[in-house]
């Protein structure tokens, strides 16, 4: 199966979804560098890692969500492909317009590594498809932005197209996001923008290997 | 010779003010045909012969510590130690203080502390895979204490995180002594293939000097001089010689390091650190047998009319200075400028053996490269052994409650959880964490080879301030135990040796001492230094801090090898005790108990007997290898009740454990030495009893795993809840927090 990576200079997580990534499908996904302006032929889905890309510089995701690979990116997810960002990623799919709201500092202002439980709203998009909806399952997170906002109307309207994904379970909100959201997809559900790090929960040598799932729902959204 | 134009008059007040003696001085005019130096000149030999770079009251007792070891690749004198993993792999690593400016400027102070320290590996070709930081602060109730704390934490995070390195353990201690200077003590550690270790030494003349990495700027100009002097009521004018950190640069600089390496285009690397410029060009040329030439006018600059002395000097972070080699430029400028880095051909290397900088077309220094290094004075100050403790007078009150002391211990400012910090560091990135802070020892996997590093970082400076020599050797002894206890074997470490003014006898004393107990405990249990730094002049208006030499070692476990951590894990399992000589407590003097509970700081600290360290800690190993282990602590500070209580918290599974032998006070809170708690599957215990005699220890079951509460002995029974309360509360109410 043909991934692509998308690596900024910043990314420190790459290398954690590269591996997770061949490990769930066997292959060893394509590292993008950001200034290429085109993905490889054949590309099944775009993974966008977490780090912290051109430093987290003006504001978090905001220069890489303007760097040359990402026109190609935008234009590919509003076709329809299959995008995930994780944390940093998330970050740049907001500031690339493919993700609604904004992801503000963390509420107490600093940065936080924890394992935090997760509970699925929805698994309409293919990547939570393999997960009952109402399941919680336990997560790292490591951010210092992952305090999720949008507007009233914003909110509202995630919760009627059933697009908030995962939110933190009760208790377990590590940021102050807004009605306790951990990660939203598009309207189209074929973009998925996550704080938490399931490619930290994928490998046998990791506590769970839970986020792997996450990843197999890749490989039926290319089938 | 061209004339060296001298642009700014070399007077008393101006040597002095360079912190070289009028005796260094003179030495200087020798070794450069006793002319006058110029400004640059008397600013890059001020660099060089200050106590940071050039160890001078130290060197002398530094030589004395074991460094060699059949593992031992690279020793002292490199950017880091490098330790034999097997298999074609190596492990880089080192420690090093940032304490005078983490003091000034606590963020960036911290997180240049924590990029110089990735940088000194990186260097080596190495790329960074764990991080840890010993950090000391004053009383709590101080009024810089809370902004230090804060400050400090913050930048070793915002540091490490953003580079993307997990930091995986570390110590924060808080005692009035550093109530006027902050220690933070940054390790990194970095795996690379034996075959491709990059070092500092030159080859080749008339080869280009490439400068790679950020901007040189202003920041940082006499920092390292800065950090060989006491501080005093003028510190508040030393902010700008404080540097700032971009860990985004760096993070860019260390892939465009390890992808140039890879290419073969490099011949010799050192980063710019302490003294900038200056020293990574001396230490480059002179190892290598070398001259260097500069010219100052291709450096790239952030701030404009930067004078030769400000370029030689600045400590502008996230650079790096190499020779290349020419016939790869090419490859070279592709790599620089794929991760857009700034970089220039600033000199060359020449077969003279002088060190020439020019600048806007004159020569601004030529001196003797060599000799900068080579002939820097080096001291035998004078020292006097500390005046031994008198043995500890104490008796405990006889209404002494147990459960009262190890909730106050729990709860007390140096015995409470650290959470509130290490959750503000990444410890998970790059995704190999296997043990994260708040065990024995950070574990962290090496990709492919499978094996697994564990990491420590010790020292008990009460213990050194009673007994420097004891102490030092604890310090040793501990960072080894909590390797051991996770069932690693430790290979090898790194020192950081903070003390007070070396120019005062008993501070000397004190240094000399923990030295020898260092070296003794490293030659007793095989774990060589074989990297470190030495920080003195922690002394703010002549009071000193506590003597705080820090131990960070590294232990190795095979693939597939047992781990254990510290957490209870199942109910109804046996809670031993082993130890190379006592098992329970009976030592108190400068104890945990004592200070917390009492608010007492005497007596002598629990002697170290380095043989029973050494049968407990392998007999350790091998119940751990040996699958017979379910958990391991060590006992240390607070003795077996607070390593019991840490264990049960950890697994949230409680204990009940028997009443103890001899005087309950000091049977449950004594720090005697060389002891483990283990818990063991019923099954299991006639195999650990027999190993323990097979390795000359003492076991003794003290209880069972279960329930929900801490049930020491005779005392009242304390639940998990109010335990984990009383623990987890003490740093969040501190700093402010609901």
């Amino acid at each position: 199966m043909a991934l692509a990576v998308i690596q900024f200079p910043g990314s420190n997580r790459d290398s954690d979804m590269v591996e997770a990534l061949a490990h769930v499908t066997g292959t060893k996904p394509h590292l993008v560098w950001h200034a290429e302006t085109s993905l490889p032929a054949g590309i099944e889905a775009v993974v966008l890692p977490g780090g912290f890309s051109y430093g987290d510089y003006l504001r978090c995701g905001a220069i890489a969500a303007r760097a040359p690979v990402m026109t190609e990116v935008a234009k590919r997810a509003q076709q329809g492909l299959p995008v995930i960002g994780v944390c940093n990623g998330f970050q740049i799919l907001i500031e690339a317009g493919l993700l609604p709201g904004a992801l503000m500092r963390n509420a107490n202002l600093r940065f936080v590594c924890k394992t935090v439980d997760l509970e699925v709203q929805s698994n309409r998009s293919r990547f939570l498809e393999g997960f009952d909806v109402g399941t919680r399952w336990a997560c790292p997170v490591a951010h210092g932005d992952g305090n999720y906002v949008c507007s009233a109307d914003m909110l509202a309207r995630l919760q009627d197209t059933d697009s908030i994904a995962l939110t933190y379970a009760s208790g377990s909100n590590p940021n102050g996001s807004v009605a306790n959201i951990a990660g939203i997809t598009n309207e189209a559900g074929n973009v998925l923008g996550m704080m938490p790090h399931p490619e930290n929960i994928s490998l046998p040598h990791q506590p769970t290997q839970v986020g792997a799932r996450i990843f197999e729902g890749l490989l039926h959204a290319a089938a | 010779m061209t004339t060296l134009n001298p642009d700014v008059a070399i007077t008393e007040d101006l040597i002095a003010a360079h912190g070289l003696t009028p005796d260094e001085y003179a030495r200087f005019q020798r070794l450069i045909g006793n002319r006058e130096p110029t400004f640059t000149e008397l600013g890059i030999v001020s660099a060089m012969w200050n106590e940071h770079c050039s160890y001078k009251s130290s060197k002398k007792w530094l030589r004395t510590l074991p460094t060699e070891g059949e593992r031992v690749i690279e020793g002292p004198g490199e950017n880091a130690g490098v330790v034999d993993i097997g298999d074609g792999q190596a492990v880089v690593f080192k420690m090093e203080s940032h304490n005078h400016p983490s003091y000034i400027e606590p963020y960036q102070g911290a997180a240049t502390g924590v990029g110089g320290i990735l940088r000194d590996v990186f260097t080596m070709g190495a790329r960074p895979i764990a991080a840890m930081n010993a950090l000391r602060f004053g009383a709590p109730e101080h009024p810089k204490t809370k902004h230090l704390v804060s400050g400090v934490v913050a930048g070793v995070g915002g540091y490490g995180n953003a580079f993307g390195v997990p930091t995986v353990g570390g110590e924060v201690e808080f005692h009035p002594r550093y109530n006027g200077n902050c220690l933070v003590n940054a390790f990194a550690a970095g795996i690379v293939q034996t075959d491709a270790i990059f070092r500092s030494e030159a080859r080749g003349v008339g080869l280009p000097v490439v400068y790679l990495g950020a901007k040189t700027g202003r920041d940082g100009v006499g920092g390292a001089t800065m950090a060989s002097a006491e501080f005093d009521d003028t510190i508040e004018d030393k902010r700008p010689t404080v540097q700032v950190g971009d860990p985004f640069t760096e993070k860019c600089l260390l892939e465009a390091c390890l992808e140039l390496m890879a290419t073969g285009a490099v011949i010799a690397i050192q980063d710019m650190g302490a003294a900038g410029l200056t020293c990574s060009a001396v230490e480059m040329g002179a190892k290598g047998n070398l001259g260097i030439r500069l010219d100052l006018d291709k450096v790239p600059v952030r701030e404009t009319n930067m004078t030769a002395y400000e370029m030689m000097l600045s400590e502008s972070q996230e650079r790096m200075l190499m020779v290349l080699d020419p016939g790869k430029r090419a490859a070279a400028e592709a790599v620089f400028r794929k991760w857009n880095l700034d970089f220039a051909t600033v000199g060359e290397t020449t077969d003279t053996l002088r060190f020439e900088i020019w600048h806007l077309g004159e020569k601004v220094a030529d001196l003797p490269i060599k000799e900068l290094g080579d002939e820097a004075p080096e001291y035998d100050r004078p020292w006097v052994a500390p005046a031994p403790r008198e043995p500890l007078e104490f008796s405990p009150p006889a209404d002494s409650d147990i459960a009262d002391a190890l909730l106050t211990l729990l709860s007390a400012p140096n015995g409470a959880s650290r959470r509130w910090v290490y959750e503000q560091y990444d410890t998970l990135v790059r995704g190999h964490t296997l043990a994260t802070p708040g065990g024995d020892a950070g574990i962290v996997r090496v990709e492919e080879s499978g094996k697994s590093l564990a990491f420590s970082v010790d020292v008990t400076p009460r213990y050194v301030e009673a007994d420097p020599f004891e102490g030092g050797k604890h310090a040793v002894a501990e960072c080894w135990r909590n390797l051991c206890a996770v069932g690693a074997l430790p290979l090898a470490a790194t020192d950081n040796l903070n003390f007070g003014n070396p120019e005062r006898p008993e501070i000397m004393g004190g240094f000399v001492r923990a030295i020898e107990g260092v070296g003794e405990a490293c030659r007793a249990l095989d774990f060589p230094i074989v990297s470190g730094n030495v920080s003195l002049y922690n002394e703010t208006d002549g009071s000193g801090i506590l003597p705080t030499p820090a131990i960070a070692g590294v232990g190795l476990l095979n693939p597939g090898a047992h781990r254990v951590g510290a957490a209870f894990t199942e109910a109804d399992n046996a809670v031993m005790i082993l130890g190379g000589n006592t098992l329970w407590g009976t030592h108190l003097g400068q104890s945990m108990l004592l200070r917390d509970v009492f608010d007492l700081e005497d007596g002598q600290p629990p002697k170290i007997d380095l043989a029973a360290e050494r049968r407990a800690g392998d007999a350790v190993r091998a119940l751990i290898a040996k699958g017979l282990a379910k958990s391991v602590h060590d006992v240390s500070d607070g003795g077996i009740a607070l390593a019991v209580a840490e264990m049960a918290m950890a697994g949230n599974l409680g204990a009940t454990l028997s009443a103890a032998t001899g005087d309950a006070l000091a049977a449950w809170f004594g720090e005697d030495q060389a002891r483990y708690i283990v818990e063991v599957a019923p099954t299991d215990r006639d195999a650990v009893e027999s190993l323990a005699t097979e390795h000359g220890i003492s076991t003794e079951m003290i209880g069972t795993t279960g329930g929900d509460q801490l049930k020491l002995g005779n005392a009242r029974a304390i639940s998990l809840g109010d335990a984990k309360e009383a623990f987890e509360r003490w740093f969040p109410t501190y700093m402010g927090e609901p």
